[in-house]
Formats: structure tokens, C-alpha cells, sequence
């Protein structure tokens, strides 16, 4: 086995971005992502690739389109208010079908919010965030580990769909320093056909989100709900503990799964046939996951959903659901942290 | 085994380096490990803070409500985080800078001066280095010698010249007063 290391989940990121093969990176600082941007500030010269300081949020995004429109593996990294700012551009990125991928280390809001951990960008996440009918990839680590190997999976998921890939961390997750394994340099990047190169002695590529004739651009939607169907169909990811026997089953993304985790622990040493369901990806939501639940369970099953924030991934939960079981919820956003006595007492009450 | 520990002091005192050394070294020793910091708004004479937890088992919450050991070396650290600490929980107390009115009962306090001893050593900076000595002998948690390697790894070249007095530092703590 690799040798192990002690890094922050900041770095992480940053190590496997430049590992998975990212060439273009443009961020603006914020915190608690700022170790991001520095530890990309240092390595991607030192790997001869393009690290640019914007001079805004909105400029980073811009530059990522140009770079990703001209091929190359492109990222940018922010925390929630800067997430905000970089909206239009993600929408033209969705809209002009560019894969790129987008770090969001999460901090409590709304408004300039403050810097602990959080997950109140759920919905800005997983709904699209800017203006359309579009959706971004979302990938949600729970780990430092998680996090360096998800930004593996998406450059690759967003080069294959030709969409952009978020991966939605909070505060402690970007902070919290763990044990690590890196991995190695990804070779031989998928071509890209599509992209602006130069055209010489071939037939031009069109890189647009605007379409002049009538109804080219319903077509388009069309175009792009058909991708939606095919990610919602193939790349719902989870992890389950304890799901085949279990009666109350938790869910929970990110850094609230661990203590969901712990809480699950302490019912099965109560007797309690306790287990975890995780969506590692948030968009597609793993709907599947629980419709199968539902379907196996002859006996009732009961989900209580906790989030840093006040039920935003409950709204997916209670859709996968659909009214075949009971669903409860806790949470607490803007700096609260629901721990696992509080998690208990309501599920026990 | 599970052992959570707080590290608390000024900004300067090296509480975030203490944290960072002993998380290091439970990784040497094999152990799964998690290293927060504290992050947000701070005050010049404040609170600097981190916390870790070594775990011979896999960490699923790297949260820390209470401690098992609270290193502290200022005041406001002392009056904030005395209550944090578990029944018969470890504290390393840098007796040079804190005065405990009525520390709380249940708790082994250790008081030390920890910034006295560094500023003998010539090097004020050493403090934490001191109370990681103390550290290790009151709980066999961690390996002398595997402090001493984490050391000689972490000291970048142009800090070299720091690395003897931090191991003196580190053996005064170790041997005691």
C-alpha cells in the first residue's frame, strides 16, 4: 500500500486536481477554501500549468469557460457567497455543454454568512443554482480521502457528460487535516472533438449557449433533459451501512454523515436495528437507493434525515419517499453543528 | 482506544505546530487521526485553537465536544475550554501565564511552566514543545522516539538551527522539573 499522509481537505482537492490533470485553474480567494487556491497558486506552475488570481468570482468563472471551450481541464473553487457570484457563468457553462469542475467549500449564509462548517448551498447545488433548466453534477465527500478521489471522478463524469461537476464540501471538511493516500497521475485524457483548437484543415466547432432559429432552442432543452435522463439513470452513488436489517435508517451527506454514523453505532449498542444511507452524489440524487429500500422492506421502515442546514436534501428524501414512510429531520445551519446527542434524543423521543 | 485532545493558547504559542506534531506522530504509529483548526474570527491576546483525535479504530466523527487532554497555554484558552475537559481528563497547564482560581475538581492538572522553561532554553517559541514532553510521559499514547522523527521530517532547512532546542525542550517537558 501507498504511503500515507497528513493533509488538510483544502490540499487534498488541490493534489488530486493536479493529479487528475487539471491544466487551467482561476479562483478568488475566500475562506475556508483559501488553502485551495494557495496550494493550487503553488503547484500548477511548478507543473507548468495556468494558475490565474482572478480579479473577481465572475471573472474566475469566465476564465474557466475559455479555457474549458479551448479544451483543457479547467477548475475553480470557492465558498458559498463566491459560489453565488460565479452563477451566471455556470449557467453559460451548462448552457455551452463544458465540462469543468467547480469546488464549493461551503460556509453558513445567507448573505455574507460566516465561516464555519455548513450545508445550506444543498439547493443552489443541486437545482441548477443559476438561471435555466440545467443541472450540474454534484459529488459530496465526506472524507479527506473522499474528496481527493472525487475530484477524480469529476473531471471524469463532467468530461463524459460534457456538463460541469461540483463538489460540495463544508468548512471542517476543507479545514480538517486526516491521513491520505494519493494517487497517481492520471494518464491518456479523453480527447475532445468538440473543442476550440484551431480549425485548419477541419471543419469548424461551434461552442454556443444561444440558438436565433425558432424552437433551436427547445430543441436544445430536449437535447439536454435527454443527457439529465441518462445521468440520473447511470451515476447515482451511495454508500449504505447496515440498510438490509435495518428500521430507522439516517441520511446524511458530507461531514454530517460521520456523526450520522456515530448515532447509528450508538442505536445498534441500544438494540436498535440502526443504519446509514449517504448520497455521495447529490445530483443525480440516488432516488433509486431508496425506491429499492421501499420495495424490499416488508416490514416498516422509518428515515430521519440530519443536515447542517434547515432540510434541504429532505426535500429529496421526501420525493424519493413519496409518502410510503415516515421521514423526520434535524438540523441546524449558520455555525451549529447537530451533534449526536441532540440526533439521538429526537430519534429515540 | 480514542483519545481527544485540545490544544489551546495565543496565537504564536504554536498550538496549531503542537497539534500538527502530534497527529503526525499517531500516523507514524499507525493510528487514524483527524486535525481541526480553529477557524474564524480571532483577537490579538486570544483564542488559537486546534483539536485532534487519535483512534485506533476508524474516526467516524472527527467533532470534539469534550477532551481527554486539554493542552493550555493562556488564559483566555483556560477560561474558555475548562469545562471541556472529560471526568479525570489531562490538562497541561502553562502555570507561567495562568492563573487557575479554583480549578475544577475531577481533572488531573498538571501545572508546568511551560514558557518560563522555553525562555531558560532561549527560545520562547518552545513552549508547546515543552508541554508535548509532559504530554508524553503522563499518557503512553505516543512514542518518544517517534516525536523525535516527526520532528527531523517536519523541520524545513531553514528552521534547522530550531531543531535542537525544540528536542530540549521536548526532554525537560519528558524528565520533568
Amino acid at each position: 500500500m501507498s504511503k500515507k499522509i497528513l493533509m488538510t481537505g483544502n490540499e487534498a482537492i488541490g493534489e488530486a486536481a493536479v493529479r487528475a490533470g487539471c491544466d487551467f485553474y482561476a479562483g478568488y480567494p475566500i475562506t475556508p477554501q483559501n488553502e485551495l487556491t494557495a496550494y493550487m497558486a503553488k503547484r500548477m506552475p511548478e507543473e507548468n500549468r495556468v494558475f490565474v488570481q482572478a480579479e473577481s468570482e465572475l471573472a474566475a468563472i469566465s476564465m474557466v469557460m475559455g479555457a474549458s471551450a479551448s479544451g483543457r481541464r479547467a477548475m475553480t473553487s470557492s465558498s458559498s457567497p463566491g459560489i453565488s457570484l460565479k452563477q451566471e457563468g455556470i449557467s453559460y457553462l451548462a448552457g455551452a455543454q463544458l465540462p469543468c469542475l467547480i469546488v464549493n467549500i461551503m460556509r453558513g449564509g445567507p448573505g455574507l454568512g460566516n465561516i464555519v462548517p455548513a450545508q445550506s448551498d444543498y439547493f443552489q447545488a443541486t437545482r441548477g443554482g443559476g438561471h435555466g433548466d440545467y443541472h450540474c453534477i454534484v459529488l459530496a465527500p465526506c472524507s479527506v480521502q473522499e474528496a481527493h478521489n472525487l475530484v477524480f471522478s469529476g473531471f471524469a463524469l463532467s468530461d463524459k457528460y460534457r456538463a460541469p461537476a461540483i463538489i460540495l464540501g463544508d468548512g471542517m471538511l476543507g479545514q480538517m487535516m486526516e491521513p491520505l493516500v494519493v494517487h497517481s497521475k492520471k494518464k491518456n485524457l479523453s480527447t475532445k472533438p468538440w473543442a476550440l483548437t484551431g480549425c485548419k484543415g477541419r471543419r469548424p466547432n461551434i461552442v454556443k449557449s444561444f440558438y436565433m432559429q425558432e424552437g433551436g432552442l427547445e430543441e436544445f432543452n430536449k437535447a439536454l433533459q435527454k443527457k439529465y435522463a441518462r445521468i440520473k439513470e447511470k451515476e447515482q452513488r451511495f454508500e449504505g451501512i447496515h440498510l438490509d436489517d435495518s428500521e430507522i435508517i439516517l441520511v446524511a451527506y458530507g461531514t454530517q454523515a460521520r456523526i450520522a454514523r456515530v448515532v447509528v453505532e450508538a442505536l445498534r449498542k441500544k438494540g436498535k436495528k440502526a443504519g446509514l444511507l449517504r448520497p455521495v452524489t447529490l445530483w443525480p440524487f440516488p432516488a433509486d437507493a431508496f425506491e429499492e429500500l421501499l420495495k424490499k422492506k416488508r416490514k416498516k421502515v422509518r428515515f430521519f434525515v440530519t443536515e447542517m442546514s434547515y432540510g434541504q436534501m429532505l426535500e429529496d428524501v421526501r420525493l424519493a419517499v413519496n409518502g410510503r414512510a415516515a421521514v423526520d429531520f434535524y438540523g441546524r445551519a449558520g455555525g451549529g453543528i447537530p451533534t449526536e446527542e441532540e440526533i439521538l434524543r429526537r430519534i429515540l423521543q | 482506544m480514542r483519545e481527544e485532545i485540545i490544544c489551546a493558547g495565543f496565537g504564536g504559542q504554536g498550538v496549531m505546530l503542537l497539534g500538527r506534531v502530534i497527529a503526525q506522530a499517531a500516523l507514524k504509529e499507525n493510528r487514524h487521526v483527524t486535525w481541526i483548526p480553529s477557524y474564524g474570527a480571532a483577537m490579538r491576546g486570544g483564542c488559537a485553537f486546534c483539536t485532534v483525535v487519535i483512534s485506533d479504530r476508524e474516526i467516524a466523527s472527527p467533532y470534539v465536544d469534550k477532551c481527554d487532554t486539554l493542552f493550555v497555554f493562556n488564559q483566555p484558552s483556560w477560561d474558555k475550554f475548562k469545562a471541556k475537559v472529560r471526568k479525570g481528563g489531562l490538562v497541561l497547564f502553562n502555570s507561567s501565564l495562568i492563573k487557575a482560581q479554583q480549578p475544577p475538581r475531577q481533572l488531573r492538572i498538571r501545572k508546568l511552566p511551560f514558557t518560563e522553561t522555553a525562555f531558560s532554553l532561549g527560545e520562547v517559541r518552545v513552549a508547546n514543545m515543552a508541554a508535548l514532553g509532559a504530554f508524553l510521559k503522563e499518557k503512553n499514547i505516543l512514542k518518544y522516539k517517534t516525536v523525535l522523527d516527526v520532528f527531523s521530517e517536519i523541520t524545513p532547512r531553514h528552521k534547522l538551527h530550531l531543531l535542537e532546542v525544540n528536542k530540549k525542550a521536548l526532554e525537560k517537558g519528558y524528565r520533568g522539573w
